[in-house]
């Protein structure tokens, strides 16, 4: 869809720049003349602000660093100083420790947006896959970064994560004391998680190059999942129009972001990480960030310790397969009646398990007699229909459903007959 | 280079897959040290062993010192607590272990059984169980709720096995030496 180049150079030196290097004629065709989908709905600018996220989250990360040692002796003592000591320093760590949520909070939806609008199906299966290798990089990264302060949730979650890859059969022992770097959590590996969690960031931006690069050869999806047909009147410049929109849905974000960093910057964290780890008690209630809960409590719910890994990681894992689970050919869930509800209940089923996640796991929810139904029971019922959601769902509907009936083009979908003589833009 | 036969290995042909082989290797080679720096270093091997006092722990109760970076349990069993873990039908545990496989030999080649030694970390996912709680009058791991017993084993939750007993002899009577 990117078609042939718009780019004219203006002046002598563009004009001997792009014979030796085209950066400028790849930014123009990338961001400004780059045609998009006249019919984006916000649900499409968090691409810009998740752009904007990693962005920040590497800036003020760079800038911790600065401030931050990790050792075990100083973590902790380090990461205080940055919040009393250095200028501005609870400001950038505010940022950056919120920033992770905000960060999040954005990928989700993005995702879930990808899933109503079938933006996975062919064409753009790769684009899909790369963005899944991205959220992959991303619950790494938080992971180690979430370890670097130190405190006993951070030394806690990191010994339960890194146990996980004890599960493994054969080489799982021998695979976590070489994570460890020593025969339990400690210095060696509260060194090597902050090496990583600063190189970490810069494949995430090597992913997204590949990311952007996928979108620009297939170019975007759109709310009424059909192709452009005719560019003239299906799309329109993206600068200025996804420019501005994209710069208005990113101040709306930017609100909400103000507010978690300047009136509720602990609200999202957990108190007991402002306890120094301590490697001879276990809090009484170990949870990780809100993030990582559905995945926590699908952990849980299996009664058995390799299966439970398994599990986890297959709930993630699916995702790279999704573009040939689904057997529909209609994209958008506007035009899937069926469809429409299950991804509202897959939605519903994905916050039950973040809530399953940080519950104690035997907390009754119905009480019948001296048991009832607790947080297990629901989180293995949920942890089912996330997996029959993706494995019996998703091939059944595309081959029961009766799609509506689908608009001509992008442009009769959002324009009344009469206007859709005349060219966009 | 038209005559030559395809299906006919030449020299040239063995040449580059000598050439590629020995290249294959000796990436291998220069990617090992990158791998194996993570392993634990001399350092942390040099403290793999430690000494402990235990002749002051009175009977029915437990410190905890650290070996490895790890909590260990040392517990003076009571009668009592030793029965228990005795009586249990061996067969019916998830972790079948008798109690006498548990415990060590002193210096005068007696069982000690007083003297309970275990690593105070759950087999589960790595959380310190607390002492003296749950139903069996052993351990109970906060996390995900896995109880052990008097003897350390596993009894009832998500652990698939006992406690570990770490490595460790008695120098004398009242000195032990773990690992």
């Amino acid at each position: 869809m990117s078609g042939e180049s718009t780019y004219t150079p203006g002046n002598g030196f563009t004009r001997w720049l792009d014979d030796r290097l085209p950066v400028m004629r790849l930014v123009n065709d990338s961001f400004v003349d780059y045609p998009t989908p006249r019919n984006l709905n916000y649900w499409w600018t968090f691409g810009g602000i998740l752009t904007f996220c990693l962005a920040v989250q590497i800036v003020t990360g760079i800038v911790l660093a600065m401030h931050y040692i990790p050792t075990t002796e100083l973590a902790f003592a380090s990461v205080e100083h940055i919040m009393r000591d250095v200028n501005y320093g609870w400001l950038l760590r505010y940022v950056h420790a919120n920033g992770a949520s905000m960060f999040f909070i954005a990928v989700y939806i993005h995702m879930f947006r990808g899933l109503y609008y079938g933006s996975y199906k062919a064409p753009r299966e790769v684009l899909w896959i790369l963005g899944v290798l991205i959220y992959l990089l991303m619950m790494a990264t938080a992971f180690f970064g979430y370890v670097l302060p130190w405190g006993q949730m951070s030394f806690w979650g990191a010994t339960v994560i890194t146990n996980l890859f004890g599960a493994i059969p054969l080489v799982g022992e021998s695979l976590r004391t070489w994570l460890w770097g020593g025969f339990a959590v400690g210095d060696p590996t509260l060194n090597r998680f902050f090496s990583l969690h600063y190189l970490f960031p810069f494949l995430i931006a090597g992913v997204v190059i590949l990311h952007v690069w996928a979108l620009h050869v297939s170019g975007q999806g759109n709310p009424a999942g059909i192709e452009v047909k005719d560019p003239k009147k299906d799309t329109v410049p993206f600068t200025p129009y996804a420019t501005i929109k994209d710069a208005f849905g990113l101040v709306i974000f930017a609100v909400l972001f103000a507010y978690f960093v300047f009136y509720n910057p602990n609200g999202l964290g957990e108190p007991d990480n402002y306890i120094e780890a301590n490697p001879l008690s276990t809090p009484a209630h170990i949870v990780p960030e809100w993030y990582l809960l559905p995945f926590y409590a699908i952990l849980r719910a299996v009664p058995d310790k390799l299966g439970g890994v398994v599990l986890m990681f297959g709930a993630i894992a699916i995702l790279f397969v999704l573009p040939w689970l689904d057997t529909s050919k209609v994209r958008s869930a506007r035009f899937r009646p069926l469809y429409k509800q299950f991804f509202w209940i897959f939605a519903a089923a994905c916050i039950g398990l973040g809530y399953c996640g940080g519950q104690s796991p035997d907390k009754i929810l119905i009480a019948v007699g001296d048991g009832g139904f607790d947080v297990t029971d629901l989180s293995r019922i949920l942890t089912v229909y996330y997996f029959a959601h993706f494995l019996i769902l998703f091939p059944v509907l595309g081959l029961i459903e009766k799609p509506k009936p689908l608009p001509e083009s992008i442009a009769a979908s959002v324009l009344p007959a009469k206007a859709q003589e005349k060219p966009a833009s | 280079m038209a005559e030559t036969h395809a299906d006919e290995p030449t020299r040239r042909d063995f040449l580059y897959v000598a050439t590629g082989s020995l290249a294959a290797v000796g990436a291998a080679a220069a990617i090992w040290p990158l791998i194996d720096q993570m392993n634990p270093d001399a350092s942390v091997l040099a403290l793999a062993s430690a000494e402990f006092d235990i002749g002051a722990i009175p009977v029915g109760q437990e410190i905890t010192v650290k070996w490895r970076g790890k909590p260990i349990f040392i517990r003076h069993r009571s009668e009592e607590e030793i029965a228990e873990a005795e009586s249990v039908d061996v067969s019916s545990l998830p972790d079948p272990q008798p109690d006498d496989a548990r415990v060590i030999a002193g210096p005068g080649g007696e069982l000690e059984k007083q003297w309970l030694v275990v690593v105070g970390i759950c087999t589960h996912l790595g959380c310190v169980p607390l002492s003296y709680r749950g139903e069996y009058d052993g351990y109970f791991c906060p996390c995900h709720g896995s109880v052990y017993d008097t003897s350390g084993r596993i009894r009832k939750g998500p652990a698939p096995l006992n406690l570990e007993v770490p490595p460790y002899e008695f120098l004398s009577d009242t000195r032990i030496k773990i690992g």
